[in-house]
């Protein structure tokens, strides 16, 4: 029997959370090397696995499969195709970066006593995580999957109620109240999905018999599985809600900006990079591959929502006074984007709604890191305290920039890539949705820049004096945040060609083909 | 003479030792009231133990006393303590998990 | 040869990354660093040029496959090159004018300590735009379109602390965003239609598909094109992307970016020519442009305003004249670029004025600076010459033969575009002698400023005199040049085609009539601002002419609808938000809340009411019991 790799690349971090739990109190220090040096030994192994992974080979590949609970059928089954092998390198990739911004985001206070020990156990909630999110990449078993999507609400959970953003209006009292809210919120709204969820999962077995994947997708292909047509749409539903919860689309959204406003902003990353992510990639994976037919009746009304989520996010994202609730509310639109490519069902759509949802990672880092390292230098979230930090401190609004750049899709970052190719596999399918979406352009540039405008530019405002450029640490987190945001708006052929054969078995799940251009030109 | 007529008589014990532990305040007489509902079953097992010919109800009955007599350690040494805390042995003062 | 092409882009891009990531360390000499690359990307482009020449016309164009960019199924996005005649001209115009701009940047920007990073951002301004000529698909040209568009976003907010520059970059960026809105919408329905976006393919192939197809296409390319080009209805961010510094815009905002509009839709003539309503549309929205910048500039005191509505009005032009189709597209490009050589030379003259009148705009308080400016008033003098079409300067050619290509276009449309052109030519007459006047001709105006410094107006050094000179012999010469032989005309024609309409009037009729009208224009203009001294303070002047200074209202319609409009919307969204969708969840929490504290009521901690509950609960069972044997 051949190494689990993909077992390890999720106990890993699984170990290294322990491990960092276990650090004695006074070795703070010592426990954010060892949750880095864990993160950092996490990508090379998948790096590892990237490198295994064969673009055009079989559908699941490093599988592994074990017998874990017999009587219910439920078995430990992993395996990862193209759409999971990059969003598990995205969260491998991104959370050394993560740890790295955090650094003293989880130091302890002065007043409190010296048994106190938040840092180990910020660095540890982290790490598991990263673990539990990369199993959720690999799992090919739902009901692995469920336990899995279940199970990383409690360490974020606690990431968001325990270590909330130091940089808040009002008193201290005021502000745990806030965060507990916003943790109490996201807790409550997600159980609320996953909980719908887990009724549809023992449906599904109760249909199905077996909660593996891959046996219930050759089951329905071979036709020796059928459902009723009301029975697979309520399944579908039952799915649909709890990733659409996660992911987040309009209407149920409204988390989202809390959690991502009280938390530190590298637990906020945390949240809409890595954690949401499960969400819409759960979508692909198990909404269309296990009720095809559903998927295509509900595609008007979640194209419709999409749609809701792009202009109304952005909009919303104009609003804001709050720097992190401005990159919240374009994270709801992006979001829309991604659900909009994966139901346009078109293999543009659904490639670009991967590419995607890994560009939208890396450029929601860069921002919002960038974002955080100016909270902390000020003190305050709102954007009317900023002005002129250009004048100040050059470098971090240069990157705030290119963050914002991203953002906004212009060409040459990664960001564009994907929406482009979202735009038009949806134009192609739905041509009036294609429009409405590509109105999010405009607004996308609108809330940027003025972003940029108030707190970059103009005079310098009495606070932002003195402000510290970025430091050798933050440098380390952003810089290769951009390279690869160049690297891939340039080249984003290897991503491509991971992604493009899963998207086409993905199209045939669905029994859909590509529209046919009308006139075929001479080549 | 009719076994049935323990029957009523089981039922009315009962009764009297529900409506004991609904109305009076006092503990000791809650408990007593108790009490009396547990032997009220007894004799209804018993009952039922000589009207079928088979003796689990008896046995039953066994247990139920050994319950009973268990019930009263703890429960008696409860209601001391409480008394010897709150000086008074009112269940209704007792509402609250804490003194 | 081919391989060279990726070196036209490669020079400036590689400038543009050494000067902003380089440091402080390159204070010192960055601005040769990216003058030089600017100038290499030139001589690449020169070298390629003497290829071209040496070859047939048929055999001129170059291609150069980089790698695939994009590849998703059918949708096959490479990065590869293309360079024919139309996008030699444009590489030619770009790096040769873009060189210059540099060096007179050099002395101009002398005293920023922000020098370096200036470079840098013309550096990437010239990557980005060569990126866009040479592009040989539309996916590639959006890349440059929009690296353009940052380019200019930066370089109007080059000087940020001024809350003015950061708003016009905004407000220019997104604007643009708008025409960019049009160009993706515009490549989407390419792909739906002809499978690819590649230049080659897809205009080979216009003959297949319906015309309403090519007409979507061509009125998405046109929404692109005003967005880019500053033309109606979008054209409201030019005139605040004066802010900018004044190279700034003689580069972009004058001589290349902005007449990236032109190209497109030069270079899809073969979609246009097959919609006819689309091409009707971009004729419109060139004449109404020519006659609202004119009108614009006519009322601006501010010399760049005035330049900038100068430049609406001229791109205009060139936007009617690719709408002629065949007839007009090689006049289209011919006053592009001898527009891009005397509009650059009026902003960098405009930029000596400001450079040494303390950096002061209002027309009004300068006067008689040709005695403190020679060499500036000439080349500013020379550039006036030509824009207003004085005969021989290269003014003349170009737009003589527009106004030709525009009776050309027959029928009752031919004598209505005939009109617009010829009131053009007289307007811009006027207002290019108005500027003239009010700067260099009468008594000086100027005052000491609060702290009582006299401006003392110098000239320039000669840093950037020089590139001025170049631009002036370029204004003389360029258009005569291009004219004689037919020069120009036979060098396109492969690539865009060419036809001659029958014009109702001669060709020389038309020269008379411009030479009328342009002597009408100057004489009004003189009637008006030469004779006696104008005021330093602006006299109310007529409802037409308040109208022109607030850009004929369009700023204040735009900010009442969209900007108030846009503000009243999210603020109430926010407001939804909060109280409707989240109200709803909140709702549902504090239901649950209510619900669980009316229970928590049951468990008051008295023994007697929990023995009841079980009593009754005991007796319910009971009674349901009997109940269902009974049933």
């Amino acid at each position: 029997m051949s190494f689990p790799l993909l077992t390890a690349t999720a106990a890993l971090p699984a170990i290294g959370a322990i491990a960092t739990a276990a650090v004695p109190a006074a070795r703070r220090t010592a426990a954010k090397w060892l949750a880095l040096l864990f993160s950092l030994a996490t990508l090379v192994l998948a790096g590892i696995v990237l490198a295994r992974f064969e673009p055009g080979g079989a559908r699941y590949q490093l599988t592994e499969s074990h017998a874990w609970i017999k009587d219910f059928g439920v078995r430990y089954e992993l395996g990862v195709d193209g759409i999971g092998v990059a969003l598990l390198a995205l969260t491998a990739l991104l959370i050394p970066f993560v740890i790295l911004a955090g650094w003293h985001d989880a130091d302890p206070l002065e007043t409190k006593s010296s048994r106190w020990r938040p840092t180990q156990g910020f660095f540890a909630l982290i790490l598991m995580v990263e673990a539990m999110v990369i199993l959720s990449f690999e799992a090919t078993d739902v009901f692995l999957f469920y336990i899995l999507f279940e199970a990383m609400l409690i360490p974020m959970y606690f990431l968001i109620g325990g270590f909330g953003d130091r940089a808040h209006s009002g008193s201290d009292e005021n502000a745990a109240a806030q965060r507990s809210y916003a943790a109490v919120k996201f807790l409550l709204y997600n159980l609320a999905g996953g909980l719908i969820m887990l009724a549809a999962v023992i449906g599904l077995y109760v249909v199905a018999g077996t909660f593996s994947l891959s046996e219930i997708a050759e089951a329905r292909a071979n036709g020796s599985l059928s459902m009723a047509t009301g029975t697979e749409r309520w399944l579908f539903l039952g799915f649909f809600f709890a990733f659409a919860v996660k992911a987040p689309l309009w209407p149920l959204h409204t988390w989202l900006p809390n959690a991502m406003g009280e938390a530190t902003s590298p637990v906020a990353v945390l949240i809409t990079a890595v954690v949401d992510k499960v969400g819409t990639f759960a979508m692909l994976r198990f909404c269309l591959q296990l009720f095809p037919d559903a998927s295509k009746w509900a595609t008007p009304v979640i194209l419709v929502l999409a749609l809701i989520s792009i202009v109304y996010g952005a909009l919303l994202a104009v609003g804001q006074r709050d720097i992190k609730r401005l990159i919240a509310y374009a994270s709801i639109s992006h979001f829309g984007f991604i659900i909009l490519g994966i139901f346009a069902m078109t293999s543009q759509g659904q490639s670009g709604a991967t590419l995607y949802m890994v560009n939208h990672g890396i450029s929601t880092a860069a921002l919002m890191l960038v974002a955080g390292f100016l909270i902390t230098r000020r003190g305050s979230r709102l954007i009317a305290d900023y002005g002129g930090v250009q004048k100040v401190a050059p470098v971090l609004a240069g990157t705030f920039l290119i963050g914002g750049l991203a953002t906004l899709s212009l060409p040459g970052l990664s960001p564009f890539v994907s929406e482009f190719l979202v735009l038009v596999g949806t134009f192609s399918a739905y041509p009036a949705a294609g429009i409405i979406a590509t109105t999010g352009i405009v607004l996308a540039a609108l809330y940027v820049l003025v972003l940029y405008q108030r707190t970059m530019t103009g005079p310098v405002k009495a606070g932002v004096q003195g402000m510290a450029d970025l430091k050798v640490r933050e440098l380390v987190v952003v810089l290769p945040l951009v390279a690869l945001l160049i690297f891939l708006g340039v080249y984003p052929k290897p991503l491509t060609e991971i992604v493009n054969p899963a998207v086409q078995h993905t199209m045939s799940d669905v029994h859909k083909k590509d529209p046919q251009p009308e006139v075929e030109a001479a080549k | 003479m009719n076994p049935v007529n323990y029957l009523y008589l089981s039922a009315l014990l009962f009764t009297i030792g529900a409506s004991g532990v609904l109305i009076r305040r006092n503990a000791i007489v809650v408990f007593m009231c108790v009490e009396l509902m547990l032997n009220a079953c007894n004799l209804a097992f018993v009952t039922f133990s000589r009207m079928h010919g088979n003796l689990d109800g008896q046995i039953i009955a066994f247990f139920t006393m050994v319950v009973a007599a268990a019930e009263v350690v703890v429960g008696l040494a409860i209601i001391v303590s409480l008394f010897r805390s709150r000086h008074s042995a009112s269940v209704d003062d007792a509402s609250l998990m804490k003194l | 040869m081919d391989n060279l092409i990726a070196l036209l882009v490669a020079a400036p891009l590689l400038g543009a990354a050494v000067l902003l990531c380089g440091g402080r360390r390159l204070d010192r000499f960055g601005h040769w660093i990216g003058t030089l690359l600017a100038a290499a990307s030139f001589v690449v482009g020169a070298v390629l040029f003497a290829d071209m020449l040496g070859k047939g016309a048929d055999q001129r164009a170059l291609h150069q496959y980089l790698f695939s960019w994009i590849p998703v199924e059918g949708f096959q996005a490479d990065v590869a090159f293309q360079l024919d005649q139309l996008s030699m001209t444009f590489v030619l115009l770009i790096t040769g004018v873009g060189t210059l701009i540099h060096i007179y940047s050099i002395g101009y920007m002398e005293h920023d300590e922000r020098r370096r990073r200036f470079f840098g951002y013309l550096n990437l301004f010239l990557a980005a735009m060569l990126l866009l000529v040479i592009a040989d698909n539309y996916l590639l040209l959006y890349v440059g379109w929009e690296g353009v568009g940052l380019a200019s976003y930066l370089l109007i907010g080059f000087w940020q602390h001024k809350p003015s520059a950061a708003t016009a970059a905004k407000k220019a960026f997104l604007v643009n965003r708008v025409g960019d809105m049009g160009l993706s919408i515009a490549i989407m329905l390419m792909f739906t239609t002809f499978g690819t976006f590649a230049f080659g393919p897809v205009l080979a192939s216009t003959g297949e598909t319906s015309e309403g197809k090519l007409t979507a296409i061509g009125l998405m390319l046109l929404l692109a094109a005003c967005g880019k080009s500053a033309q109606v209805p979008l054209q409201s961010w030019l005139g605040d992307a004066m802010e900018g510094p004044t190279p700034v815009s003689a580069l972009i905002h004058a001589a290349t970016m902005v007449t990236a509009g032109v190209y497109l839709i030069v270079r899809s003539g073969a979609i246009f020519n097959a919609a006819p309503d689309a091409q009707l549309v971009v004729v419109v929205v060139g004449g109404v442009t020519l006659l609202f910048g004119a009108i614009v500039g006519c009322a601006k005191d501010d010399i760049k305003k005035a330049l900038a509505g100068s430049t609406m009005s001229q791109i205009g032009y060139m936007i009617l004249a690719a709408g002629l189709g065949p007839i007009g597209y090689v006049f289209a490009i011919m006053h592009l670029v001898t527009h891009g050589f005397f509009k650059a030379g009026l902003f960098l003259g405009a930029g000596s004025v400001m450079h040494g009148m303390n950096d002061e705009v209002d027309m009004r308080k300068f006067g008689g600076l040709r005695r403190y400016m020679p060499v500036t008033f000439i080349t500013f003098g020379l550039g006036y010459l030509a824009i207003i079409g004085f005969p021989g300067l290269s003014g003349f050619f170009s737009k003589d033969k527009i106004i030709e290509a525009a009776f050309a276009k027959g029928g009752t449309e031919g004598w209505i575009l005939g009109a617009v052109t010829l009131l053009g030519a007289a307007i811009t007459a006027f207002y290019m002698t108005r500027v003239m006047l009010l700067t260099f001709f009468g008594e000086k105006r100027w005052q000491p400023d609060a702290e009582g410094h006299d401006p003392h107006p110098h000239e320039s050094p000669k840093s950037m005199t020089i590139p001025m000179i170049v631009l002036a012999f370029g204004s003389v010469f360029a258009g005569g040049f291009f004219s004689i032989g037919d020069r120009f005309l036979n060098w396109l024609e492969p690539v865009t085609g060419h036809s001659h309409g029958d014009s109702p009037v001669s060709a020389t009729t038309v020269t008379a009539a411009t030479m009328v009208v342009l002597v009408i224009g100057v004489a009004i203009a003189w009637a008006m601002y030469g004779r006696g001294p104008v005021p330093v303070v602006a006299p109310r002047g007529s409802l037409l002419t308040r109208a022109a200074r607030r850009d004929l209202l369009q700023d204040d319609f735009n900010h009442v609808v969209l900007v108030r409009g846009g503000e009243h919307l999210t603020r109430s969204l926010v407001y939804v938000d909060h109280t409707l969708v989240d109200g709803v969840v909140n709702g549902t929490a504090a239901t649950m809340g209510g619900l669980s504290g009316r229970l928590r009521k049951l468990q008051n901690g008295y023994a007697r009411s929990y023995a009841v509950s079980m009593f009754g609960g005991t007796a319910v069972v009971i009674a349901a019991t009997l109940l269902m044997r009974a049933v």
